[in-house]
């Protein structure tokens, strides 16, 4: 049998066209409920344009009251406590004045601003570097400036963790359920494994249920019984109104090695002895 | 013509047959035992109409891709609930929804999963179901 040219061209037309239409017919079998199905956010989730945090350190009184911040948080992400710093899993944790603001201290600096932990998280850079080395956008900027990790993609290779200047991510050295007793565990938060890079999500899970960060919520519980202003805050930075905005603009704030141009979203204010 | 060693031969014939037939004659009776998935789970027994997200034939052909899309969904744009074909409205999570209803892991994902050999890593992480005495 022979087929000049345009026989060919025309059965290779024909059946190029009925393929395509019988992967359609297909898709539609396979695919209907799908289709008709949709997905939103809920009806009661907090949003934001740059979702953004006031810390006060000047309404923390005690190295308990941080603690209670920590557990709030490391409680309910299922973040593991190995007990040895080089294992450590961190979202949030304190550290000293002169960690926290390298480029800050001098030397005639009071105590009570020397001597004082400051708490510290991720800081939800609106230029965030562990972004931009991300092979696998694992790590990657929402439309609401969280920095999310998404755990599914990460394949550790730890690049995020050399760029970020803050520190505020940890590695999964070991299997995080050694450390995690099971009735301890919160049964709706997955827990993370070995090989992944995990750090602070502004708590996205909760806020797409209509609640503040976990930490936040502490500080307020601990502002309730003390009868004192809570020393953390949280709102939108776009937000002229916004609880953050109020702070911001009655405070005098600074962030971290802002130097660096990463533009963090978690401002301090330091207060001292005289607005303690 | 004659066999020399014809005794040992056929001897050596037959365990041949035997040893190369084994793996069938051990698996006799188990190879046919089909995966049930058992949905009698309380909670699944609460239920006034006794249905999934979607249908069954879409579930037990989608899931996999279901889940995909759940996890991009929840994590990645951070849109938390799914409206399924019939416009009911579902919380998107594998521990706090699909785990909900199917709390018997062992007895219906697994039951699947080992018969058709796959084996999801989700378990690494998220937290299984306590298994329940049934
Ligand atoms: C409201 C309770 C409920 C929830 C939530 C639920 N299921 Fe189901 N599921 C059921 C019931 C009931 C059936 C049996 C449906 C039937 O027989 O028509 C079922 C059936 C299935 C099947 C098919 C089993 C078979 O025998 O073929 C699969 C697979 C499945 N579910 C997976 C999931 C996954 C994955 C999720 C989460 C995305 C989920 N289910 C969430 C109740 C639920
Ligand atoms: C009716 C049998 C059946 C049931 C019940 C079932 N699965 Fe599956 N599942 C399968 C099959 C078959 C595959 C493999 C599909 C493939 O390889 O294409 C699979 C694959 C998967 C995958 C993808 C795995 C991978 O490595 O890609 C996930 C995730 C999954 N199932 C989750 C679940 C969960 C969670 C449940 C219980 C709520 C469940 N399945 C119940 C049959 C089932
Ligand atoms: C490295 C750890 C890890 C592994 C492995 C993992 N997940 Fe996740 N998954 C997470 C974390 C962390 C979240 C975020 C939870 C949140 O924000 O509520 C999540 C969220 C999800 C969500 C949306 C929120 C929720 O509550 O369920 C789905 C759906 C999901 N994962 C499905 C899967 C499936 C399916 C697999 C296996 C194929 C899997 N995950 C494997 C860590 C993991």
């Amino acid at each position: 049998m022979s087929m000049d040219r345009r026989q060919f061209l025309k059965i290779a037309g024909i059946s190029t066209v009925l393929g395509l239409g019988g992967a359609s017919v297909m898709r539609g079998v396979r695919g209907s409920e799908a289709e008709a199905s949709h997905v939103m956010t809920n009806e009661k989730a907090l949003t934001a344009k740059r979702w953004a945090m006031v810390i006060d350190v000047s309404k923390f009184r005690t190295e308990e009251e941080y603690k209670r911040l920590i557990k709030a948080c490391h409680s309910i992400h299922n973040v593991p406590d190995f007990g040895e710093p080089k294992d450590a899993i961190k979202w949030i944790w304190t550290d000293t004045y002169e960690h926290t603001f390298p480029t800050q201290p001098n030397e005639y600096m009071g105590e009570s601003v020397k001597e004082k932990p400051f708490v510290l998280l991720c800081n939800h850079c609106a230029n965030p570097p562990c972004v931009r080395v991300c092979p696998t956008k694992a790590t990657f900027k929402r439309k609401d400036g969280i920095v999310m990790m998404d755990q599914h993609r990460c394949i550790g290779c730890r690049f995020c963790m050399a760029a970020c200047p803050f520190g505020a991510r940890s590695f999964n050295y070991k299997d995080p359920r050694l450390a995690l007793k099971p009735e301890d565990e919160n049964k709706e938060y997955p827990t993370r494994t070995i090989g992944v890079v995990e750090k602070c999500t502004f708590c996205t899970e909760r806020l797409s249920k209509g609640l503040i960060p976990a930490c936040v919520e502490a500080a307020r519980e601990i502002a309730k019984e003390t009868g004192t202003e809570p020393g953390m805050y949280f709102g939108d930075l776009d937000e002229p109104g916004s609880e953050v905005r109020k702070v911001l603009s009655a405070c005098y704030t600074i962030r971290r090695k802002p130097e660096l141009g990463t533009e963090p979203s978690v401002f301090y204010v330091i207060g001292g002895e005289k607005n303690a | 013509m004659k066999l020399y060693d014809g005794g040992k031969i056929i001897a050596g014939l037959i365990i041949f047959f035997f040893l190369v037939t084994f793996p069938f004659f051990l698996n006799i009776g188990k190879v046919n035992a089909k995966p049930e998935p058992k949905i009698d789970t309380p909670e699944i027994q609460k239920l006034a109409e006794k249905k999934c997200i979607e249908s069954k034939a879409f579930m037990r052909a989608e899931h996999m891709k279901l889940l995909n899309d759940w996890r991009d969904s929840a994590v990645r744009n951070g849109e938390r609930t799914y409206v399924n074909s019939k416009g009911k409205e579902f919380t998107i999570s594998l521990q706090n929804t699909c785990m909900h209803c199917h709390s018997n892991k062992k007895k219906f994902c697994d039951e699947c999963h080992t018969y058709m050999a796959v084996n999801p890593y989700c378990w690494n992480c998220h937290i299984a179901p306590k298994e329940k005495e049934s």
